[in-house]
């Protein structure tokens, strides 16, 4: 076991670090926030310099091969600075059916687009009814000739305004709860019978509706009936990359209310002085060192080939850190009182960033719940 | 960055459970499994087969009987044994007395007592705490007095662990009472069969006799007796005390009382069902199991910087977690054992007893567990309270 990172590692990490602390800062991020996209154009360019779009790619493909503890890295600076650009969505998301999903031709001519920042993508999964569940679709793919064509009505799709090409789940056959007959299509945004409705979320992200009215897939990736396991797979490295979100707006988070306690006076003398404030710090860092180690748990468990064992253990991952993330996002307004009230305060939008990113792909209500009904993860005496 | 165990480290688990296999008597495993503590005669036993093996005392240094093993290797061990279960290395000895001794003991002191030690020919227990003295163990009264060459001690320790067992016991006394509490403080090595002291059970809300009251009437120490410099043993009660948090994670211990916990599940029902399909039992039960995976990659990450951190004197803020999510998890779950057994869990069974279930009133697996649960309430008392360790890292971590 070794959690120290290695020469290349430590570099990336540096000039991350940098970049988002030179152009990241909380005023910065409040007028990109502003900005018609409602995320920075010039700093997506920035990521692409720096190689964080193309990361996660095989060289072969256009990318720069980097491996899960490397995605972690970078998934940690940007929770840190709580970055607003479709990173997430395009290279996690997006990129993650590419690498697990995509014949060659498709990853190349994919690949390529994403690593320059030229190719945004997008996951259309939520339907109305669906709630936390995967394999709950209605949306129905029908063959058309050589192709597909997709109807139904995708919601809580993030960054779906800007994206280039959506990943859609897709019924082709069984009923909306039925684990089989999923498929997994790409739609070009361009493509007729696509309409996007795009908003702002709570935290500051961007997302749409999106409406596929009979649009044509350019795609599918693989089995058009067996989807769900590669949805699966993408999903859980998708958790473990909001596990290390988390870790960095915790981190964050905590640190500027520590700040607080130490400044802010009140009956003559700092708050922080007081040892009911001193426990519940206390206890956000033992939640937080907790999350930790189960971020790092979570990099290695993500890369599993035993699915179930997989899904348990991002089961655990999710409910454990959700839990963690809670108590430290509601402790860091407390312990501040009525400025992280404040829009004006940045705890106020650590805390938004924490609460959506715990609701992600599951709350953690559902994930106990899954991993209760998978078993658990000790086996019986 | 390497996350996963190295081939080495996983055929050194293996070599481990083989050995437990073959050595640790069915007896004790089986004495173990139904919540009981092993016996004085099932941890010497124990231990003196560990020792043969050279595995007594895993973090000590090779030169006085340690196996050499790295951070890694250590864990592997300890939660091997925790896991199968077998007693561990009488912590007194190995994990307390043991390293203060090799750290600041004399040449003689560390060959009169070290093999005494790891081979349990001297069983040691603890003279930390008194009435007056708990968390805030500086403020410790006992006295100890220099005449004629010999220290002279004078006063009471209590929740001394096991003493009616000990041959010996290491001692906190105060030797100069003029000076700041912390500086006038010496640590004495005292015989119990010394003329003065006298051991007192006290028995805990559970029935059983685990800790007891130790009593020191003019005890005379002679003064090789002592160790490290004179005023100065309050520098030995803080490096032992970082000693003894580390072992407090007990994931291992844990994880076969999970184990437990889901065969009893199974077997026990509830509105006409298995318990363990019951949801809101389930969920209780997972919750535990997730933060137990969190302890478990925390530990790693300590043992991981353990190493890095030796001779920095920069303690690592994860320690601080392992104290009190460790007795957190080990509390919930034995909660989560007797809420499993239902009205079974309500016999008085006598915790220290060789087969309590004689009298076949519940089944075998409810036995003892409602006693387990009170006598882990100490847990998050001990070794410095979770409340304690909540202020040391406000002070010491968060620069509160």
């Amino acid at each position: 076991m070794d959690f120290d990172l290695n020469e290349s590692q430590s570099l990336l990490q540096d000039s991350i670090r940098k970049t988002l602390t030179a152009k990241y800062g909380f005023e910065n991020r409040k007028a990109y926030m502003a900005s018609e996209t409602g995320w920075s154009r010039e700093m997506w360019a920035q990521y692409a310099e720096l190689g964080l779009l193309g990361l996660p790619f095989a060289e072969e493909d256009g990318g720069f091969g980097g491996g899960p503890e490397e995605t972690m890295l970078v998934a940690e600076q940007m929770g840190r600075h709580i970055t607003l650009e479709p990173w997430f969505s395009t290279v996690v998301l997006g990129g993650g059916f590419l690498r697990h999903g995509a014949e060659t031709a498709l990853r190349q001519e994919m690949v390529e687009g994403v690593a320059a920042g030229e190719t945004l993508l997008a996951f259309a999964q939520t339907e109305r009814q669906s709630r936390y569940d995967l394999f709950d679709v209605q949306t129905t793919a029908k063959k058309d000739g050589a192709g597909w064509v997709i109807t139904g009505r995708k919601g809580m799709v993030l960054h779906g305004d800007t994206a280039d090409h959506f990943f859609v789940t897709a019924r082709v056959s069984g009923a909306s709860r039925d684990k089989g007959g999923i498929g997994v299509f790409v739609v070009p945004a361009t493509a007729d019978g696509v309409s996007v409705r795009g908003f702002r979320t709570v935290d500051g992200q961007r997302a749409a509706e999106v409406d596929f009215t009979g649009a044509r897939a350019a795609h599918v990736l693989g089995d058009p009936e067996g989807g769900l396991a590669l949805v699966d797979r993408v999903v859980d490295e998708a958790i473990a990359v909001l596990a290390a979100e988390a870790i960095g707006a915790m981190d964050v988070v905590h640190a500027m209310t520590l700040d607080y306690m130490k400044t802010r006076q009140q009956f003559g003398r700092a708050i922080g002085s007081f040892q009911a404030l001193q426990h519940k710090a206390a206890d956000m860092l033992v939640a937080i060192e907790q999350s930790r180690s189960m971020a790092y748990f979570a990099t290695v468990a993500a890369q599993a080939s035993d699915a179930a064992e997989r899904r348990r253990n991002m089961h655990a991952v999710k409910a454990q850190i959700g839990r963690s993330q809670r108590l430290v996002g509601q402790q860091s307004i407390q312990l501040h009182g009525g400025i992280a009230m404040t829009m004006e305060y940045a705890a106020g939008h650590y805390f938004k960033r924490l609460t959506v990113n715990e609701a992600m792909f599951g709350d953690t209500d559902h994930h106990l719940r899954a991993l209760a009904d998978a078993g658990g993860l000790v086996q019986a005496a | 960055m390497e996350l996963r165990f190295t081939e080495a480290e996983l055929n050194f688990r293996q070599e481990v459970r083989d050995f437990l296999a073959a050595e640790c008597p069915p007896e004790t495993r089986a004495h173990m499994i139904a919540g009981k503590s092993p016996t004085k005669a099932m941890v010497v036993e124990w231990q003196r087969k560990l020792n043969a093996r050279g595995w007594a005392a895993p973090e000590w240094p090779v030169e006085h009987g340690g196996p050499g093993w790295t951070p890694a290797q250590k864990y592997i061990f300890r939660e091997e044994l925790q896991m199968w279960p077998a007693p561990s290395p009488l912590g007194f000895n190995i994990n307390m007395c043991g390293p203060v001794i090799i750290e600041f003991g004399t040449e003689e002191q560390k060959k009169r007592f070290l093999p005494r030690m790891r081979n349990l020919d001297d069983w040691w227990c603890q003279g930390f705490s008194e009435p007056g003295a708990g968390s805030d163990l500086a403020g410790l009264k006992t006295r100890a007095v220099l005449e004629n060459g010999e220290w002279v001690i004078n006063g009471q320790k209590t929740w001394t662990t096991l003493a009616q067992h000990a041959d010996w016991i290491f001692v906190l006394a105060r030797t100069d009472p003029a000076a700041k509490k912390q500086e006038g403080i010496s640590f004495f090595l005292v015989d119990m069969k010394t003329p003065g002291i006298t051991v007192r059970p006290i028995i805990t809300i559970e029935g059983g006799h685990e800790v007891n009251e130790v009593f020191f009437d003019d005890v005379r120490v002679p003064a090789d007796q002592l160790v490290g410099e004179v005023n100065k043993g309050w520098d030995c009660a803080k490096f032992l005390l970082g000693n003894e948090r580390f072992g407090q994670a007990r994931v291992g211990a844990s994880r076969e009382r999970i184990r437990r916990l889901k065969m009893i599940a199974k077997e026990t029902l509830d509105g006409g069902r298995p318990l363990i399909e019951d949801p809101e039992f389930r969920r209780q039960m997972t919750e535990m199991e997730i933060e137990l995976k969190a302890l478990e990659m925390t530990v790693m990450r300590v043992i991981a910087n353990e190493t890095k951190r030796a001779g920095t004197g920069k303690p690592d803020p994860a320690t601080s977690v392992l104290k009190i999510k460790g007795t957190e998890i080990q509390q919930g779950v034995s909660e989560l054992l007797m809420k499993a057994a239902g009205p079974y869990a309500w016999v008085d069974g006598d915790p220290d007893a060789e087969g309590s279930n004689d009298w076949d009133v519940a089944p075998d697996w409810a036995f003892g567990l409602a006693g387990i649960y009170f006598n882990w309430r100490k847990q998050s008392i001990y070794g410095g309270s979770n409340e304690i360790q909540r202020n040391i890292m406000a002070k010491a971590f968060l620069g509160l």
